[in-house]
């Protein structure tokens, strides 16, 4: 199984497309800490709205490394599935569409064993992207703007949280991340068993997490109640959970709490059964599926 | 005889010395404030550590240590030195020393209770009708010449209120607990800026913030170091 799992990884790895991804996000990264570095008491007056009118904004403690890795991972973690798709949707249709998926399965090896290493490789590719992600949003944010408390903008209220109570939140978040990503993954890896080339496979993906990413955030009641606790794409959201905190009697936030670790936990075991789900359905079509290409 | 002239004197007595109280109780609102002033004159400048507790209806912000500058007449400046602490712009109420040095005309306008202490209410209305204050009303502690409490009505930001607690810096004339009330605008960002994640709890948050608009800043003070002589640099 491991050297399953090195073949696939050296497979992925050697791709030139794999390192679009990393590039890509490096890029996004820099472009967004460019600008908030030259502009980014614009951004901070636009996320205060009306209260810079009563209230003393320190707007240069408030723009420090740890406010523009949040706003990093807000943009960005809503488009990183994309780049997920990328490679996930090419591990079996990829092979398909180059004629190794039959010479591969002619292996003496399960086809379960195969389906779960390239799974697995997957799995480790969107982790190595969260981790480039977190050393190029979090550490060079740092170096680059210093640390302070930050500020959370939510839909209805504004929460500060101290500089020495974020990091274990960070790395909460992008642990949980990495569940969210791994869950696109299934899910490109899914469909890509439906494939004869990788095209299909990623705008599938695609597709369906922008409509479910759309259907997350429209706020129609309808939705709300009866779709929307169901989409993996609400639930991919919980990483904010994690810079919540609970208050006290007297409306002071608490350091070192969450404000609902059962709603971030549910979401977890969603997220983890649509992962069971995709790939067992996955390894369930492909080991009945006759190997033509 | 005598005895009648000894209840007559008495009687006069006690009629005149309850005038004389009466007078030394409702002393001349301007006489008043003036002493104030004198009292609070004494405060060129002040450098305290303080505890900062802010509640706002839409705002989570834990405790936080700040340190409070101040200098005659009107410059106040809190710094949170090592994080974010959003505190109010109008701090004018929390110079009382601005309030009561500006020209004005005071007016009488009856006792209360405030901390369960009999105050004296004195109405400050501008000379200057220009300025941005409209009307400020003090409550003093006429027996330890302290103002306890203060609401100012200024044209941009409504209503504010301080109310001042003394204690172990009593001998100094300042407080040891201030508490700042001031009207708040609701905050609202578009969900899809903001991509939150719905936990279940979001509404019933979005009904408290409609209801409670007024926020709240509570200072406890730890220490004071007075007339040290501070720079106009630190309050910019």
């Amino acid at each position: 199984m491991w050297q399953l799992l090195q073949i696939e990884l050296l497979k992925i790895f050697r791709k030139p497309r794999t390192y679009i991804s990393f590039g890509a996000i490096a890029l996004m990264v820099i472009i967004i800490q460019i600008a908030l570095k030259f502009d980014g008491k614009s951004y901070i007056e636009f996320i205060v709205g009306g209260l810079k009118d009563s209230l003393d904004i320190p707007y240069t403690n408030i723009l420090n490394g740890y406010f523009v890795c949040f706003i990093i991972l807000n943009l960005l973690l809503i488009h990183i599935p994309l780049l997920i798709a990328l490679v996930a949707g090419d591990s079996i249709a990829g092979e398909a569409n180059m004629g190794t998926l039959r010479l591969l399965v002619s292996k003496p090896i399960s086809r379960t064993g195969l389906m779960l290493a390239k799974f697995m490789a997957a799995v480790i590719y969107t982790a190595l992207l969260l981790v480039w992600l977190a050393f190029i949003a979090l550490l060079l944010s740092i170096l680059l703007f210093g640390t302070n408390d930050i500020l959370i903008a939510r839909n209805d209220a504004l929460e500060i949280i101290r500089s020495n109570d974020v990091m274990w939140r960070y790395l909460a978040a992008f642990a949980f991340a990495t569940l969210a990503l791994t869950t696109v993954a299934a899910l490109a890896f899914l469909l890509s068993v439906f494939a004869e080339n990788s095209i299909g496979p990623i705008v599938s993906t695609i597709s369906i997490v922008i409509i479910f990413t759309i259907l997350s955030e429209m706020q129609i009641p309808l939705y709300d109640r009866t779709i929307k606790p169901f989409l993996f794409t609400s639930h991919m959201l919980a990483w904010k959970g994690f810079f919540y905190s609970k208050i006290d009697a007297g409306g002071s936030s608490i350091p070192g709490t969450i404000e609902n670790i059962r709603a971030i936990g549910k979401s977890s075991l969603i997220l983890l059964l649509y992962i069971i789900g995709f790939v067992s359905t996955a390894i369930f079509v492909f080991n009945k599926k006759d190997i033509l290409s | 005889m005598i005895k009648i002239i000894i209840v007559k004197t008495s009687f006069l007595i006690y009629i005149f010395l309850f005038l004389q109280m009466n007078a030394l109780c409702a002393q001349d609102p301007a006489k008043l404030m003036k002493q104030i002033e004198d009292k609070l004159e004494k405060i060129n400048d002040y450098e305290a550590d303080a505890k900062l507790k802010t509640e706002i209806s839409f705002m989570k912000v834990p405790d936080a240590r700040v340190k409070i500058f101040y200098k005659k007449p009107d410059k106040i400046k809190i710094k949170n030195e090592t994080g974010i602490s959003l505190v109010p712009k109008e701090t004018v109420s929390i110079s009382l020393y601005s309030l009561v040095k500006s020209p004005y005309q005071a007016l009488d306008a009856g006792n209360d209770m405030v901390q369960e202490i009999p105050v004296r209410i004195i109405k400050l209305l501008p000379s200057d009708e220009n300025v941005e204050l409209v009307l400020a009303t003090l409550y003093i502690d006429t027996r330890r010449m302290l103002v306890l409490k203060a609401k100012t009505t200024t044209r941009e930001n409504g209503t504010n209120e301080v109310e001042l607690y003394y204690g172990q810096f009593l001998s100094i004339g300042l407080p040891d607990k201030i508490v700042f009330s001031f009207n708040t605008q609701d905050f609202k960002l578009p969900k899809g800026v903001t991509f939150d994640y719905d936990d279940g709890s979001a509404k019933k948050k979005t009904a408290e913030t409609v209801k409670n608009q007024r926020g709240k800043i509570e200072i406890t003070y730890l220490s004071y170091s007075i007339n040290k002589g501070l720079a106009d640099g630190l309050f910019k």
